[in-house]
């Protein structure tokens, strides 16, 4: 049988498929209950049916390392808050092309000017907003502050 | 379907609300004016949809698991919905959509600011979900208003057609009732009526900057929260519900 958190750091976002359920606050809690594993997860924004996926996906990667009895809890409380990626997460999300929010303005993953715009509060997926960078003239996507 | 217990009959109304709302948003995919704006408005219509399933997943708890989130959106019949009516109404033009989204979002804000505090930990934490959204929600529909309204001479008339129109529907969302009264004493319902000031204050601001005049009261229309609909919930609930009727139980 594997160690839970090496197969459970190979599960990825569906949307943002470079950062893994744990980096983005989603994992919450793991914990052993006889030959059962019980994850705790939280959903990021209401409206993003990824978390269906990512449940999915955390347990076919722990089946596939041979544990068969996994439960799932979802938990509410307390809300998920974009203050909860870690900086490697942020650093990793901007390597991919979608900027994080940050003090000081939002950067643009192409040339990190902070002069940059928003076109739209509401972007690819439920998560994020479109911004165009006024330097190097790239829209982006931005992760929603919340 | 028919409910008894206060606390599920509250969390079904307040699941009918987004629910409702969130289909009349969707129902703007690949129609709306541009692009940006078609996955803005699906966006939005996502939120509803996923605030919805939150509140009616607690309702099949409180109910001891005989039913599903399901049960609710797609196998009861118009009478036991109990959404405002203002959320039902047909999405009209998209000055009307904007206008009701306006309207709406000036008192999600503080209800779910409000439904935070509630003695029920679970709406608490739904609404402490709910809350970060509207905020970004709200920002939205009323950059729209200014667009609209102080836009160019059709935007602005459609505009205010579209409030005109819409008037009559909004003192519905301040209106409390037994089933309120109750679960107010209680600490866990959110006493509408104490939103109504910060709601107009935010409307009258916001209108004022879009060069919109408040429409002259001229009675209200209530309902909803009886199961007393207009004709056009039906045809939106035989849209919505057909797949699960033809087909019960029916898996995608």
């Amino acid at each position: 049988m594997g160690d839970i958190w090496e197969l459970l750091d190979s599960v990825m976002d569906p949307e943002i498929p470079v950062i893994s359920l744990y980096e983005l606050g989603v994992l919450q809690d793991i914990r052993r209950d006889g030959d059962a594993v019980k994850l705790v997860l939280t959903p990021t924004y209401i409206g993003c049916p990824a978390l269906g996926i990512m449940e999915e996906d955390a347990r076919a990667a722990l089946t596939a390392g041979g544990y068969h009895q996994v439960i799932v809890e979802t938990r509410l409380a307390p809300a998920w808050t974009t203050a909860w990626l870690t900086p490697e997460a942020r650093r990793k999300m901007t390597a991919y092309g979608v900027a994080s929010p940050q003090e000081g303005g939002i950067a643009c993953p192409q040339c990190g000017s902070v002069n940059t715009e928003v076109i739209s509060e509401f972007g690819s997926t439920a998560c994020k907003s479109l911004f165009r960078c006024v330097a190097c003239h790239e829209p982006f996507d931005v992760f929603k502050a919340i | 379907m028919k409910l008894h217990d206060p606390l599920t009959r509250y969390v079904v109304r307040l699941g009918d609300d987004a629910l409702i709302m969130g289909h009349r948003l969707s129902e703007w995919m690949s129609r709306a004016p541009f692009l940006e704006e078609d996955i803005a408005l699906s966006n939005v219509a996502l939120d509803f949809v996923g605030r919805a399933r939150l509140f009616y997943q607690y309702a099949a708890d409180l109910m001891g698991g005989e039913v599903t989130e399901n049960t609710f959106a797609y196998q009861r019949d118009v009478r036991d919905f109990t959404n405002l009516l203002l959320c039902e109404l047909p999405r009209g033009d998209f000055a009307f959509t904007l206008c009701r989204q306006f309207l709406y979002d000036a008192y999600s804000l503080p209800f779910t600011q409000a439904l935070c505090k509630s003695a029920d930990s679970q709406l608490a934490a739904i609404a402490a979900k709910a809350e970060k959204e509207s905020r970004y929600h709200l920002r939205r529909s009323r950059d729209w208003m200014l667009r609209l309204g102080d836009g160019t001479a059709e935007s602005h008339e459609r505009c205010q057609d579209a409030l005109d129109q819409l008037w009559i529907y909004t003192d519905e969302m301040f209106e409390c009732d037994a089933l309120l009264d109750g679960l107010i004493a209680a600490g866990i319902a959110v006493n509408t009526e104490g939103l109504r000031s910060e709601w107009l204050d935010t409307v009258t601001e916001t209108l004022h900057a879009a060069t919109l005049v408040i429409p002259e009261a001229q009675g209200n229309v209530t309902g909803g929260r009886e199961g007393i609909h207009t004709d056009d919930l039906g045809f939106l609930l035989a849209e919505m519900q057909f797949m699960q009727r033809a087909y019960p139980g029916l898996q995608w």
